[in-house]
Formats: structure tokens, C-alpha cells, sequence
């Protein structure tokens, strides 16, 4: 398998990055961890007319907890995050999804940017981030805007990234408190993409009390989704095993999936209704 | 057309490629190290695996002037003037390998494994190779394998290779 | 214990002797055919077809031609010119190799570009532009059997359906006879889906055409390179390539799996491009390409059933079959067989009644009817008999591994007259079960399910105890294409005691290099390190009909014992010469002759063989060669008796393999660490099928999975930790009483693997699953019996 042919420039810095994605236009791909957009054109369902590689800009990998917030560079690859002590004692909902994300050669080259920047529903930190409530920067020409997880979504493989600009950070409220998080996914086989995958996070008061709780879905809607009533329906709760069932039943209930080989809608509904219900409580297991 | 100047096990190469150049096809055409195979269109087999910088990749979905100025390490370049690397023994002497056509990227995989993680437990072995199809060996004497290997990388007593029978 | 006549040092039969072959495959020193280059040489892709079924209305290649660096784009028009259009398959049908006007299955070849580089070729490839008329495709077997479904193959002359063939066995009466009179009966229509072979390395070749000498090389990716050259002087006969003038090459082979069997038509295209251009051609094929259009397994459609009294005494089984053979009937079977070996089918049991009979047909689907590790359709075989006797044992009553120790056909009962012809050799079926029930702790596995259930938990147990058959075989019944399936040996011994020995088998994987170096050590006493093994090219090899069915050994194997015999003979008159002493006074032990009673008057083989060609006996031909045509006298039957624990998610409906204990009798075992190996490999190409692999089509005739994203060949992490062991029950008609065991345990692994899922459930009223037995056919099934109304009520 051969892709066409196109023109191929590695800039150093995020300035001549951005001049470049101007000079050419449209046809011009970012080629970040390169994992989803190279096979897509060796198999010539994507065509990009020139490749902006930017794995040789200083800058965009790092992992690090500053002004309130776990900043992740747009740049950090999945082994990155498998390794970092903060994630691994911190934010274990990454150390969950990353070892179910694709296979070890891939997560060394995967980013969690180009991740999040595909806008496929059956990539796993979407729904990550969702449940998180990260924020991500976008950068381009003419400077940096925040835009929340909730908003970047729009549809097919888009995103809120428009021309010319390019991901370069994300962003997560750091984790306080009684904190715990929780990923899984139901895979047809190691590396799959999810038939259907669930990211929890709960906050919990020394009361007990659930004060804030996060999410996201993958791969049981066009675009990542949040279960946003069952979220309503643990904030305040304490998390008994009836609020716990509710949130399952409302995550469930709410999600869209579509019928494929991983299963057909109720199975698809039946798999978020149950590993709802598991990663709440691994997340609360943590939290404790 | 692009140059590309990168170390191939110890030794700068260099050659003028088209940028939609795989890595692969660099070391297995260009430069005639055909020991790295090619298995599958969507970077699902790991046949093509080697290390690029110490990390092991799938050399079939790299383009080859992303391996500019880098350091690569390929199946040819793990034995050295003393002998055998220890995976290479690893795999011999524990029958981790039957039509030879995955070994090389599944070999090249377990040296970044036991490079992280030493001394790895039958799980980790068993997901840290999930990016590489066998189809001969049911993988039991590949995990057998990479445990005697980690044992001889940190000079423990040998496991024995003989094969174990119920 | 596996006891050794030969010393570690000499290294025969029984000794766990490393591979000779590794050392070039560790070292990426391998030589598989992409990695050939010759000088000239030019590439070819193949431009296939997007739909299942439609008339091809122009192939425009001019935008093609014009990109620099294609050289020509092949039509089927353009091969029709030679008549190299078409081609036989191994059953006697006809496939094409190019369509002059109709494509039948989704990726068939359209056209092939030639050009110099395969970027280039890839590029060439993407701007033909071919126009199709499209026709509804039948993809469904039953519904092309309807008298009303048109007519798919209007090529064959006087044909008014899709039916390719009728095929039979037992006694009809006397079976129908046993149903209408029995206590018990047991039915279920199963499938046996299409699967494929998926070896790591896909197809392809390097076709070398020399104009000057008229001579042909083609190196490829074959398990049968003298019977390919043969079919290439049958198809290629008339424009003057000629047997004499083709040297097949078969290099290393990165997996075969049956898979390498057929002739492909990409290689024949290469070879006529060589041919018209007297440039080398290479053709690999991508990995989509091999899933898609490459040979399947399987595609059975089966009707079996099981009658037998109420206490558990098995009486008759009736099996039948619907044969989805796509576009064409290009199985891979010996050609008296069309079902193959299926009627091997009424298993490991003794009862005196059996009918099977099978229908193909043909559908809007790519040929093939390979092996997938599997001994000529056995493993469809064993799936009914073994599914039925879990029912059987179930509607009784029984525990399924009591009952099928109630039915074994004895020790002492051997040889067996089956109820469908076959002579089995030899066995002893409770040993295998005792051993396993005894290793996976079976009496405590049963106590532990009761509590599980009790828990609300699923676990189940499976139990496969099959009989396959292998070491196609004997002439007076085996032939493909007409040539008798025998198998050769050629042992030529240097002066220095030193030897090379070449075969007409082919290894994919198999360790031929250091099992049949072991053979012959056995029988000459020569250090196995001192044997050179050599195979593939047909100039130098003796002829055979290659590696596939398990029949290296059982064929292969046997010509090299009776060679090596022969040289012995020779050996030891050679030995009575220099020692001045009669035949009759010699001893052998494994190299040496000695005079008895006298052991140090001694001639090692060594001094033996430098004397055949420095001091050999007068009227002595000199030398020390010898070459065997074996044609086997039955065929082997190993057998095996498999135990699978599964625990099952009773929510995800997730199932784990928790242990799998394998039981193999494959005789006399040359090499147990590579035995060893051998059954691994094949039981993760058994949970394959049974959990996970099936090639999925619509309506349409779309393949739904043609890639490895979608068509789940198992990693590490599906493949449990295997148990293995063996029981010894040589076959009593083979040299070395070595039976075969590449495909016992793909064979035997599957009905275990479901059995144990079935049982894990059973209690909730399900009797059967089909297979791959997914997650999500689990959760429709317990969602069908009421399962999870019940968990949320």
C-alpha cells in the first residue's frame, strides 16, 4: 500500500508551521504522531496535497501541573503519559485508556494531540477529556484561544481547529481532594477500537457527598459525547449504588450508537449501561 | 525529492527519497536490509517493526524522511562481533519462532520491552507484544522466550529451554 | 518420557534438537520472495474489482500510460490473445486468470500495470479507469440452489444452475433406518464460516523469463513447487514453455497454512508479462488484497444429527452439507475428494452407521476451499461430530466426558473399519482423555461450576476429543490433477560422512530442516548437525506434491527413513567387506556396524561411507546416494482429546479462556520441542476461528473486513497460555510410526472452545453457538432466552 504523492516539510517552529499551512492551502495535513493519517493515505482514502510534520518543533511535549491546571503538550505521546509519575499516581484514568489505546509501537508515536484533533468518535482521550473537563489551546497566526472539550467536537473529523491552526496544548483542572478516574472499553480484540467505551471521574466531599463528576463516551455517538444527565444525576448524590444504577441506565439511554461488526445498538447500550456502572466505581474505589 | 541521512545499526546512510517514501521501503530497497518484513496495510502485523531512537516503531507507517537524523536499529544490527544479542538467543533456543516472517519485528519489540521493563510478568510480556501477529507459534515459547531473555539480560539463573510437558 | 535410540550427539528421533533453520531467521538473513531482486526487474499491481458481480464495459488505461514509469497495463483481452486467459483449478474447473468481459467476486483481477518502480506501478494502477455494468450478486448458497436464481457460470457450456456437484457416503437405508427406530436423536444446522489462512506473509512471486534460452525461473510463494511447475507446463505448453524449460523456486515462506497451495492468478499474469516482455515481474500483493481475494477455508453449511439410546450409546450420525464455493470450485483437494477428508466425520466412536452427503455450489463469492491449517475440509468434520456428541450427551443426560468414554472405539479394536471406508490405524482415545480430565483437574472443575452457578457466575468446560486424517496418500486413491500423491527423498552421503538430502515437500514453518536431518540420523547414526536438508527447487529436488495436509511426515518423512534403509543395506555390505566377515555377523547400532561378540571390530558410518567411494567391493556400484518414492500405505490417523475452561462475563458477556489442556497422539514424535510448537501454533489458529475470525459480506457483495483492523487474527494477549502433552500410539504402517500434527490442534481446538462456552450457559436453556462465538453473538443469544429481562426484573 502507497500513498500518493505529496510535498513534505518538516518546520522547526510553530511561526513557520503556521506560514506554511497559509502557503498551501486547504490540501495541507499537520502530520503530528502520523498513526491514523498515514494509513488512511496508504490506503488513499486521504490524499493531502502537502504534509506539515511537526515533530521537529521544540516546545509541544511536556506533562506538568501549573497554575491549577495538568497541561499536557499537544506533542506528548501515549508512552509519555503511560510514564509520567504525575499521570500514574494522579490521573489513572489515562494509565487506563492508554494501554487500551492501539499497541505499544503505536503509542510511542501516537500523540495525545493528533488523538484528540482526528474528531473520531472511536478514539479514546475524547471521551477522556470530556469526563476530565479539559479545555484545549488552539494556536495559530495571529495567537492562542482556549476552547472547552464541550465545544470542540463538531462533527465527522472536524474539529474546532480551523485552517491554519494547530493544537497545541490541553488542558485539565487538577485533581483535588477526594479525586479518583476511571477508562474502559469493550474491544473485539487488544488494540481495537472501542465497541463501546465509558471515562469516568468523580469528586467527593469528606462528606461522602459527590460535589462534581465527569462522563465521556466513546464510540456510541457521531462525535465523542458526554452523558450529561447522568452526570446531573451524581452531582450531590452519595453515590449509592441506586445513583450509581441511575447514571448507568441515563448514559445508556442517551447515547447513539449505530449498528457495525463490534454490535448492534442494544448490545452497544447494554455494554455503556454496564461498564458505566464499573468505571464509576473503580473511579470511586480511587477516590477513597 | 528529499535527502535523508540516518544511522542504520552504527553506519550513516544516506539517500534521495520521495517524501511518500515508507521507512520500510528505505532499509529494504534502498539500502537492501531485507531482514524487516512487510505483513499488513494498516500498522496492525508489526512485521515491520525496528527502533528508532531506542524506541521500537512500525517502520511501514514512518515515512522515511521522518528518519531524518535519527538512529535505527534493525534485526541486522542486534548481534554484534561477540556473538548473538541475547533475544536472538532467546528466540533460538526457546523455539520462539517457526516461518521466521514476524521473529524480526516481534525480536525487535522485546528489546525496547526488556529495555523499560526488565523483568516483566507473563501479562506485561503478553500486551507489551500485542502490536505483533504471529500466526505460527500460539506465542507461548515468544513469552517463553522473552523470559529467558530478561533472565540473561540481569544475569539470573537461566530458565531451562527444554520444552515442558503435562 | 520420549526414549532416544541415538545419543544427544547424533541427535535422532526423540531428541528436542534446536532448529538448524533459525540462525538465518534471527539474524534477518531469511530469504522470502520480496526480498529477491534481479536486474531488470519490474513490478505489477493489479487493478481489481469494486463490485461482486458486473460486465465489465471498457478499461481506459491511456491516463495510466501516460504517468512516466508504467510500462503497460494487461488486459484479459490481451492474455486471450495466447489463450492464457483462463486457467484450470486443481478440481478441474476453470477460472480466470484476467475477464475478457464479466467480473464474478468483489477484488477479482481486472487488469495488472507493469512499470518500474511499485510506487509507480501502485500509481498506474489508481488511474485506470475501468467502466462496469453492474448485476445483482448471489451471495447467499441456499439461494443460489433456487431453480429460479440465475445462472452464474453462462461460461459453461449446457449449464441451467448454480449446482457444481452432488457427493455421498455411508449406507442411506440403513442410517435413515437407525433415526426412525432410535430412543434419542439430536439436530442442529451449523455454519462453518469462511475464514482465511492470513499468513504474516502475503503472496506474491518474481517471474523470470529468459528469451535467449527459452527458460522460465519463477520464485514464489508456493507449498507444492513441482506440482505449480507442472500446472505451468499444462496452461503454458502451447506457447512453448515446456516442463524442461520452468524451474520453480520456492524460497522461505513466511507462513502457508494451505493458503500457498493454489495457483493465484497474479502469477500467472506475471509469468505471461515475463514471457511477452523477457523482463523479471515481481508481485506481491498487499495484505487487503490477500484477505480479499486469496483462497478461504471453509464456508460449510451443515446439517448434523445424531441418534443414539437413551443410556448414551451413540448408534448413527447423518451430516448434511452446503458448500458455499464461490465463483468457482478452485478447492485445494485431493481430486477423487471433493468434500475432501469430511468423511472422517464420525469422529472418535464406535457405531456402525453413518450417511453424509454435500452439495457446492457456486455464489458471487472469491474461490477457494483451502485448508487454514486443516487436513482437506477435517476440521468441518470434526465440528459437527464433536458439537452433536455435547448434545447427545446433554439430552441423555451424561456428562459429555463419561459419554464419550462409553462410545470410544477401543485400544484393541484397531485397525478400525469406519462406517464411511476409512481403515484407522491405530489409538487409544481414553489414555487422551484420562491424561487430560487427570491434568485440568475435571471432577474439581465440576464441583467449582456448581458453586459459580450458583453465585450467578458462568463458567463452563468443553471437551473435544477428535480423530483426524492425514498423509494424503495412498495412489491408488490420492492424486491431484492425475499425479499420485507420493512423496520423495534423495540422500546423497559426501566421502567425508557428511550429507545433503533433498525433498519434494516444502517447509512453511514447519522445521523440515531439522526434523528430516533427524530421521536420517536415527536411521544412519549420522550427527543431525552433519545433514544438510534442502527443498523448493524443483531442479534439484525430487519430485513431490509438497507440504499441506500434514503429509510432510507421513509421505516425506517415511522417504527418508526408507532412503536412509536403503543406504544401510549398502552400509553394511560395505561393512562385512572391510571387517572380512559375512552380513549375517553384523550388529548396527546407530553409527556403526559391529561384529557380534565382538564389538570393537567395529566400522562406524563414517569409514563406511569414505570407503563407498575410496574402497568399495568389487561389483559394487560406488557412491552413497539413494533416493524413495513413498507411497503410503493408509493414511495416518492422529487423534487428540482437548479440555477448554472458560469463564464468561456474565454482563459483557467477555469470554476468557482460563486453561486449555491439549492431548495429542500424532505416533512416534521426531522432535517433541518442535511438536511441541506445532500444536501451540495451531491451537491459537483454532481460538481463532472459534472466537474471533470470519470474512463478512453484505448483500451487495462487499467484504465488510478485508483488513487487519477488521479481520481479528489473534495476538498474544486472546491466546491463552497453552498446555500440551502427549500419549504415543505409533501408526503401524508408517517407517517410523510418526503420524502428522501441524493441523490437529486448529482441528480439534474449536468444538472444545465452544462446547466450554455452550456449557458455560447451558443452564439458562442454550444449546448451541455458532461460531466465531463473539461477546456480542453471546449477549443476543442470552438476550433471546430471557437472560438479561431476568437480571433487571
Amino acid at each position: 500500500m502507497i500513498a500518493e504523492d505529496f510535498k513534505y516539510d518538516a518546520p522547526v517552529s510553530l511561526a513557520d508551521a503556521f506560514a506554511l499551512l497559509h502557503q498551501y492551502g486547504d490540501d495541507a495535513k499537520i502530520l503530528a504522531g502520523g498513526h491514523s493519517l498515514i494509513p488512511m493515505m496508504k490506503l488513499r482514502f486521504a490524499a493531502p496535497t502537502h504534509l506539515i510534520d511537526i515533530n521537529n518543533i521544540p516546545g509541544l511535549s511536556y506533562i506538568k501541573e501549573e497554575d491549577g491546571f495538568l497541561k499536557i503538550g499537544a506533542m506528548s505521546r501515549e508512552v509519555d503519559l503511560e510514564e509520567s509519575e504525575i499521570i500514574t499516581s494522579k490521573y489513572q484514568i489515562f494509565t487506563d485508556a492508554s494501554k487500551l489505546i492501539a499497541d505499544p509501537q503505536v503509542r510511542n508515536f501516537g500523540t495525545i494531540g493528533g488523538n484528540l484533533a482526528h474528531g473520531d468518535a472511536a478514539n479514546d482521550h475524547p471521551a477522556v477529556m470530556m469526563a476530565l473537563d479539559a479545555e484545549v489551546e488552539i494556536s495559530g497566526q495571529d495567537g492562542k484561544r482556549t476552547v472547552s472539550i464541550n465545544d470542540f467536537f463538531h462533527g465527522f473529523y472536524t474539529t474546532a481547529i480551523q485552517h491554519g491552526e494547530i493544537l497545541t496544548e490541553i488542558r485539565i483542572p487538577v485533581a483535588s481532594g477526594n479525586f479518583g478516574s476511571a477508562y474502559h472499553k469493550a474491544e473485539r480484540k487488544v488494540g481495537d477500537y472501542a465497541t463501546a467505551g465509558v471515562a469516568a471521574v468523580v469528586q467527593i466531599d469528606d462528606n461522602g457527598v459527590c460535589t462534581k463528576a465527569g462522563i465521556g463516551l466513546t464510540n456510541v455517538n457521531a462525535t465523542p459525547m458526554r452523558a450529561e444527565r447522568s452526570e446531573a444525576a451524581l452531582v450531590g448524590s452519595m453515590l449509592s449504588e441506586t445513583d450509581i444504577a441511575k447514571a448507568a441506565q441515563y448514559a445508556s439511554e442517551d447515547c447513539n450508537p449505530s449498528t457495525d461488526l463490534r454490535g448492534d445498538i442494544d448490545y452497544k447500550r447494554h455494554l455503556v449501561g454496564v461498564i458505566t456502572k464499573r468505571m464509576l466505581n473503580r473511579a470511586i474505589q480511587r477516590a477513597k | 525529492m528529499k535527502t535523508v541521512t540516518l544511522k542504520i545499526n552504527g553506519t550513516e546512510h544516506t539517500a534521495e527519497v520521495s517524501p511518500r517514501t515508507l521507512l520500510v521501503h528505505l532499509i529494504r530497497e534502498n539500502f537492501s536490509m531485507t531482514g524487516t518484513h512487510i505483513g499488513c496495510d494498516t500498522s496492525s502485523c508489526g512485521a515491520c517493526t525496528i527502533l528508532i531512537n531506542g524506541r521500537s516503531a512500525k517502520s511501514c507507517t514512518i515515512l522515511a524522511v521522518q528518519a531524518d537524523g535519527k538512529e535505527i536499529t534493525t534485526v541486522e544490527g542486534l548481534a554484534t562481533a561477540e556473538g548473538l544479542h541475547p533475544i536472538q538467543e532467546g528466540f533460538h533456543l526457546n523455539h520462539a519462532l517457526h516461518c521466521g516472517f514476524c521473529t524480526a519485528g516481534v525480536m525487535m519489540r522485546a528489546v525496547e520491552l526488556l529495555e523499560k521493563n526488565p523483568n516483566p510478568t507473563e501479562e506485561e510480556i503478553r500486551w507489551g507484544i500485542s502490536g505483533n501477529l504471529c500466526r505460527c507459534t500460539g506465542y507461548n515459547n515468544i513469552v517463553k522466550a522473552i523470559q529467558w531473555t530478561s533472565a540473561k539480560l540481569q544475569g539470573k539463573e537461566l530458565p531451562s529451554t527444554e520444552p515442558v510437558f503435562v | 518420557m520420549i526414549k532416544c535410540k541415538t545419543s544427544k550427539e547424533i541427535g535422532g528421533m526423540g531428541h528436542s534438537k534446536k532448529r538448524k533453520e533459525d540462525a538465518r531467521f534471527i539474524q534477518g538473513k531469511g530469504n522470502y520472495v520480496d526480498d529477491i531482486k534481479l536486474p531488470g526487474m519490474l513490478y505489477m499491481d493489479i487493478v481489481r474489482s469494486p463490485y461482486a458481480y458486473a460486465k465489465i464495459k471498457n478499461i481506459d488505461s491511456s491516463k495510466a500510460l501516460e504517468i512516466p514509469g508504467v510500462i503497460a497495463v494487461v488486459t484479459g483481452k490481451d492474455l486471450e490473445k495466447y489463450n492464457l486467459h483462463w486457467m484450470p483449478t486443481l478440481m478441474s474447473d476453470t477460472q480466470m486468470v484476467l475477464p475478457t468481459d464479466t467480473v464474478m467476486y468483489q477484488a477479482q483481477e481486472v487488469c495488472a500495470v507493469i512499470a518500474t518502480d511499485r510506487y509507480i506501478a501502485r500509481d498506474g494502477k489508481e488511474a485506470v479507469i475501468v467502466e462496469y455494468e453492474t448485476m445483482k450478486p448471489l451471495m447467499d448458497p441456499f439461494e443460489a440452489l433456487d431453480p429460479e436464481a440465475p445462472v452464474l457460470r453462462s461460461d459453461q457450456e449446457g449449464k441451467t444452475d448454480n449446482h457444481i456437484w452432488h457427493w455421498e457416503v455411508g449406507d442411506k437405508e440403513k442410517t435413515d433406518d437407525v433415526f426412525n427406530n432410535a430412543d434419542i436423536t439430536v439436530k442442529q444446522q451449523m455454519h462453518i464460516p469462511r475464514i482465511h489462512v492470513a499468513s504474516i506473509e502475503t503472496c506474491g512471486c518474481v517471474a523470470s523469463y529468459n528469451k535467449v534460452e527459452n527458460h522460465l525461473t519463477m520464485y514464489m510463494t508456493t507449498q507444492a513447487p513441482h506440482a505449480i511447475r507442472t500446472v505451468i507446463a499444462l496452461v503454458a505448453g502451447h506457447v512453448g514453455l515446456t516442463e524442461e524449460k520452468i524451474r520453480v523456486i520456492s524460497p522461505d515462506i513466511g507462513g502457508g497454512f494451505g493458503g500457498k497451495v493454489p495457483v493465484y492468478p497474479g502469477y500467472v499474469i506475471a509469468i505471461a508479462v515475463s514471457f511477452l516482455t523477457g523482463s523479471p515481474i515481481k508481485w506481491i500483493e498487499d495484505r487487503s488484497e490477500n484477505l480479499q481475494a486469496d483462497s478461504f477455508a471453509r464456508d460449510y453449511h451443515i446439517t448434523a444429527e445424531m441418534a443414539g439410546t437413551s443410556d448414551g450409546k451413540i448408534q448413527a450420525t447423518r451430516f448434511k452439507v452446503l458448500a458455499d464455493h464461490g465463483y468457482t470450485d478452485a478447492s485445494a483437494n485431493p481430486s477423487k475428494f471433493p468434500t475432501g477428508l469430511f468423511s472422517i466425520g464420525t469422529g472418535s466412536y464406535d457405531y456402525g452407521t453413518a450417511y453424509m452427503e454435500a452439495d457446492a455450489v457456486y455464489t458471487n463469492k472469491p474461490p477457494g476451499g483451502v485448508a487454514y491449517r486443516c487436513s482437506f475440509r477435517v476440521t468441518e468434520a470434526v465440528h459437527a461430530i464433536e458439537r452433536m456428541t455435547d448434545m447427545f450427551a446433554k439430552k441423555v443426560g451424561k456428562d459429555p466426558a463419561q459419554l464419550r468414554m462409553e462410545n470410544f472405539i477401543k485400544k484393541e479394536d484397531f485397525p478400525w473399519a469406519s462406517p464411511t471406508g476409512w481403515s484407522y490405524d491405530s489409538g487409544d482415545y481414553h489414555a487422551g482423555l484420562k491424561l487430560a480430565m487427570d491434568t485440568v483437574g475435571y471432577a474439581e472443575l465440576r464441583e467449582e461450576q456448581i458453586k459459580l452457578r450458583a453465585e450467578g457466575k458462568f463458567m463452563g468446560i468443553g471437551i473435544s476429543t477428535f480423530t483426524e486424517v492425514v498423509g494424503a496418500g495412498p495412489s491408488k486413491d490420492f492424486d491431484i490433477l492425475g499425479i499420485k500423491m507420493f512423496d520423495s527423498a534423495e540422500i546423497r552421503v559426501h566421502p567425508t560422512g557428511k550429507a545433503i538430502a533433498r525433498f519434494g515437500t516444502k517447509s512453511q514453518g514447519q522445521g523440515h530442516e531439522t526434523t528430516y536431518a533427524q530421521i536420517i540420523a536415527e536411521e544412519l547414526g549420522i550427527p543431525m548437525e552433519n545433514i544438510q536438508i534442502e527443498e523448493g527447487d524443483t531442479d534439484t529436488a525430487p519430485y513431490g506434491l509438497g507440504t499441506y495436509a500434514s503429509r510432510s511426515t507421513p509421505t516425506a518423512g517415511a522417504a527418508a527413513a526408507m532412503a536412509a534403509r536403503k543406504l544401510r543395506d549398502k552400509a553394511k555390505k560395505i561393512a562385512a567387506h572391510l571387517l572380512e566377515v559375512s552380513e549375517q555377523d553384523l550388529e548396527w547400532e546407530p553409527g556403526k556396524f559391529f561384529v557380534k561378540g565382538a564389538p570393537e571390530k567395529a566400522k562406524t558410518i563414517q569409514e563406511i561411507v569414505f570407503a563407498a567411494y575410496t574402497n568399495h567391493p568389487e561389483g559394487m556400484e560406488g557412491g552413497f546416494e539413494a533416493t524413495h518414492y513413498y507411497d503410503p500405505p493408509n493414511l495416518t490417523f492422529p487423534s487428540g482429546a482437548y479440555i477448554c475452561v472458560v469463564d464468561v462475563d456474565p454482563e459483557t458477556c467477555d469470554i476468557k479462556v482460563r486453561r486449555f489442556v491439549a492431548i495429542d497422539d500424532c505416533g512416534n514424535i521426531i522432535n517433541p520441542m518442535i511438536v511441541q510448537g506445532q500444536v501451540h501454533g495451531g491451537l491459537t489458529q483454532g481460538i481463532a476461528p472459534a472466537m474471533y475470525e470470519e470474512l463478512i459480506y453484505d448483500e451487495a457483495g462487499n467484504i465488510l473486513n478485508g483488513t487487519f483492523m477488521d479481520y481479528l487474527v489473534p495476538t498474544a494477549v486472546e491466546s491463552p497460555s497453552w498446555e500440551t502433552g502427549h500419549t504415543v500410539t505409533p501408526a503401524p504402517h508408517h517407517p517410523i510410526g510418526a503420524k502428522g500434527v501441524g493441523e490437529s490442534p486448529t482441528v480439534g481446538a474449536p468444538p472444545a472452545i465452544v462446547n466450554a462456552i455452550v456449557d458455560a450457559v447451558a443452564h439458562l436453556g442454550i444449546k448451541h453457538l455458532e461460531i466465531p462465538v463473539t461477546p456480542f453473538k453471546l449477549y443476543k443469544e442470552l438476550k433471546a432466552v430471557g437472560y438479561f429481562d431476568k437480571q433487571e426484573a
